[in-house]
């Protein structure tokens, strides 16, 4: 409910200067009133990280709601969930120098950066995957605490938003080594950075709620 | 330099080589195909659903007699009619239909600006009929839960359709999910960044307007949907108990524990809520388009109707626990959600003054489409004070889950909505194929589904208040319920077949006219907005020819006091005669 509101908010304080256009009184004027001059696929991941802000918000207020009906016991997220924080924020670090490079035109850079950072969040993501191994065996998670069964359910979901970004970075890393200019793979960098930031924060929130809950 | 517009730079004055048949018809990525896939795969599964209620009409109408409706079919008719009217029909028809359609050939683009994600969308979108209608022939059938799924009893033996229906359905709307977000970025970001020349925010037609809100009240909500649909399949099929209570089925103690089944509720109705207004908001865009065109007269308060628009979808997530009143809340809790209900009162009846505005003194030209608007007006109407009853706590305790809730929300969510997409699409037909339909088929198709829908829902409302309970597969004997009630019944069931009969004559019309129908002029209606300024009539691939339009004026200046038509297209540059804010003549 607060992102939507927030949400609106944002959208409104964008729009409220057009919104007061009186159009029925200026006929004959074209006026430079077409879209937005921004990249369709820069909208398009904005629009998205909202669709996503909105999926996680929902979860973690399932989550909260769920934690004050019965049969709920704590558990302590596993320590190996710091070494993947860490990994993670080191990846978000890499895309940032990788989006830096690009804007000198420092091809080598960019190309070590976005591998650094490519090979950063495969380790987060096998981090992550030894967590699950970790919870398993100590509770049940058929039929066990609900803690652990929503533990896996949002760590899971976070996880499948990192394998999107890493199919995006593929791509971006595909086009880099068949010889693509860096003018080409500019905005490519420039949305992976953004992205990365975007579940960076996403996992701080979620590891914060998961380890004082 | 020269202006490029925004949506010319990526495809460049690119021409569009002849596809193959399959390229053009089956993968294509023209959006122009993809929304007469959507419109096809929409109203064939709302066929289906249309099917179904006539079943449950036959069931509540004559009960005792027939043999082939036990009461397990009943519910599955039920839920499955529901779920496939409001997500797979109406949702899907008008975003993804309309949507598709309307969008960049109103705001002058050449095609969405993710054309791939686009094709994408609708197959995602076929993938999820396919998985849904999948449910009619996996054993135990389709889930039998009632549309809104309530746990526990959706997954607990007992209710039909709780092994592999339920789970089936809770896919499908994954799946739905995917499709809708894919075309829902596009629709977005195709609004906000591939308008032509001179198409300001404010000059945009009201249909844009409406399925742009939508889309983003789509984008919000549809996730709470996703988070049930997921946390219910965890439960249902690992045992997990995000939902599920400690439960003693038949029996046996299930191994849950803990859930609480009011959870679901909330996330469900935070979703269910705005996808009311997901699929009323275009409806009223695009009638306040068609109300405009047709009485030759601009729009009454522009202004007012697109903050309106935004308004209500603001609203519209925050009202959504006045769906639960009768699960159990702090009072102070309905006070709030009653409050906030009934302030969406206010832009909406803004709107209809702003519709009725429009009609008086208007050069009213009753088409086909037009009558199926000011039809909308009076089911909006109807429907839309009843809920003004059922928003009050207190009003809405006794009449909750009788008949008058049914006679209310089809009224205001299912025939009028219903009622704007005939309109829409006897509209913009000539311009889809090409052809005009036959309009003495369409008159007698409006005729008898305005009349029936009046004959079957209006009497809905008195069965509530005398407390006849929906859901009921049967009444049977019932004391406190008049004789005249089962009369009733059978000629609301009477109606039903009459109207659903009538919707076979829509679609022989539709289907007839491809081929026989007249051939359409590429303005019939004489509309100022750009898709009746296409060079081509059906448009091409690329919409526009090897030039964007460029926009001078908004979408309603229709009548304009000296003026040599009654109407001036968006795209024309004028006479150079400007107009002052009260449409008076300037002085030159």
């Amino acid at each position: 409910m607060f992102t939507a509101l927030i949400a609106g908010v944002i959208v409104w304080l964008l729009v409220a200067s057009r919104l007061t256009a009186r159009s029925w009184e200026d006929p004959g004027e074209a006026g430079n009133g077409g879209g937005v001059a921004m990249a369709p696929a820069r909208i398009g991941l904005w629009v998205f990280m909202a669709v996503a802000t909105s999926l996680f918000s929902l979860f973690l207020s399932a989550y909260l709601m769920r934690m004050h009906h019965g049969f709920w016991c704590h558990v302590d997220p596993p320590r190996i969930l710091w070494l993947n924080t860490s990994l993670l924020v080191l990846a978000s670090v890499a895309f940032q120098r990788a989006r830096g490079a690009v804007d000198r035109g420092q091809k080598g850079q960019v190309r070590s950066s976005l591998a650094a950072g490519g090979v950063l969040t495969l380790a987060f993501l096998a981090g992550q995957f030894l967590a699950w191994r970790e919870l398993a065996p100590t509770m049940y998670f058929i039929q066990g605490s609900p803690a652990t069964a929503s533990f896996h359910l949002l760590t899971g979901v976070h996880g499948l938003h990192v394998l999107g970004g890493l199919w995006a970075w593929g791509r971006v890393v595909a086009r880099l080594g068949g010889g693509a200019e860096l003018i080409d793979v500019r905005l490519g960098v420039q949305l992976c950075t953004v992205y990365w930031h975007f579940l960076l924060v996403v996992w701080l929130v979620l590891f914060a709620t998961l380890s004082t809950t | 330099m020269a202006y490029v517009a925004i949506a010319d730079r990526d495809h460049g004055a690119e021409h569009h080589e002849p596809l193959g048949f399959v390229r053009t018809y089956i993968w294509s990525q023209d959006h122009k195909v993809i929304a007469i896939q959507y419109g096809i795969v929409a109203i064939f599964v709302g066929l289906v659903a249309l099917v179904l209620s006539g079943l449950m009409r036959l069931q509540l109408g004559f009960p005792d007699t027939f043999s082939f409706i036990d009461p397990n079919d009943y519910y599955q008719f039920i839920t499955m009619h529901g779920m496939i009217m409001v997500i797979y029909l109406l949702t899907a028809l008008f975003l993804g239909g309309f949507g598709n359609y309307l969008i960049p050939l109103m705001v002058g683009a050449r095609d969405m600006v993710f054309p791939y994600m686009n094709m994408l969308s609708f197959w995602v979108y076929f993938l999820a009929v396919l998985v849904l209608l999948a449910s009619f022939f996996v054993p135990g059938g389709p889930t039998g839960a009632g549309w809104t799924l309530y746990p526990p009893q959706a997954v607990l033996p007992g209710t039909p359709g709780a092994g592999l229906g339920i789970i089936l359905m809770l896919v499908s709307l994954g799946i739905f999910i995917v499709a809708f977000t894919m075309g829902g970025l596009n629709y977005v970001t195709t609004i906000l960044q591939a308008r032509c020349r001179g198409m300001t925010l404010m000059r945009m037609p009201l249909s844009i307007w409406g399925i742009f809100t939508a889309t983003i009240l789509g984008l919000l909500a549809f996730p709470a949907l996703l988070v049930s649909a997921i946390m219910m399949t965890l439960d249902a099929t690992l045992g997990t108990s995000f939902f599920m209570p400690a439960v003693l089925s038949q029996g046996e103690t299930l191994g849950h524990q803990g859930g609480s089944p009011l959870l679901f509720q909330h996330l469900f109705w935070f979703f269910g809520h705005p996808e009311v207004y997901i699929v009323a908001l275009p409806a009223f865009g695009i009638v306040s388009d068609l109300l405009s065109t047709h009485a030759r007269k601009n729009i009454f308060g522009y202004r007012m109707m697109v903050w309106a628009i935004v308004a209500i979808g603001g609203l519209s997530f925050v009202v959504w626990a006045h769906h639960m009143y009768v699960s159990g809340m702090n009072p102070y809790f309905g006070f709030f959600f009653a409050t906030t209900t009934l302030i969406i009162a206010v832009p909406t009846a803004i709107k209809v003054y702003n519709w009725v505005l429009t009609l008086w003194r208007g050069d009213i030209h009753l088409n086909v489409p037009m009558m199926f608007a000011i039809g909308f007006i009076f089911t909006f109407v109807h429907g839309g004070l009843t809920g003004l009853f059922l928003g009050n706590v207190t009003v809405d305790v006794p009449l909750s889950d009788t008949y008058f809730v049914v006679g209310h929300f089809h009224m205001v969510m299912g025939v009028s909505p219903v009622l704007v997409l005939f309109g829409a699409i006897y509209h913009w037909y000539p311009k889809i194929s090409g052809r005009m339909w036959n309009e003495a088929l369409g008159k007698l198709h409006f005729w008898l589904t305005f009349l029936g829908t009046y004959a079957i829902y209006l009497p809905m409302h008195y069965l509530g208040i005398l407390g006849v309970p929906r859901r009921y597969y049967a009444l049977g004997t019932t004391d406190f319920l008049p004789e005249s009630v089962h009369a009733v019944n059978a000629s609301i069931s009477i109606a039903a077949f009459v109207v659903a009969a009538a919707q076979l004559l829509f679609l022989f019309n539709l289907i007839w006219s491809l081929r026989h129908g007249e051939r359409a002029s590429p303005n019939p209606w004489r509309a100022t907005t750009l898709e009746w300024q296409t060079p081509d009539t059906p448009p091409k691939h690329g919409n526009w020819g090897p030039e964007l339009p460029t926009v001078y004026r908004w979408a309603y200046d229709y009548s304009v006091p000296g003026a040599a038509a009654d109407f001036i297209p968006q795209n024309d540059p004028g006479d150079g005669r400007g107009r002052t804010g009260h449409g008076e003549v300037k002085a030159s």
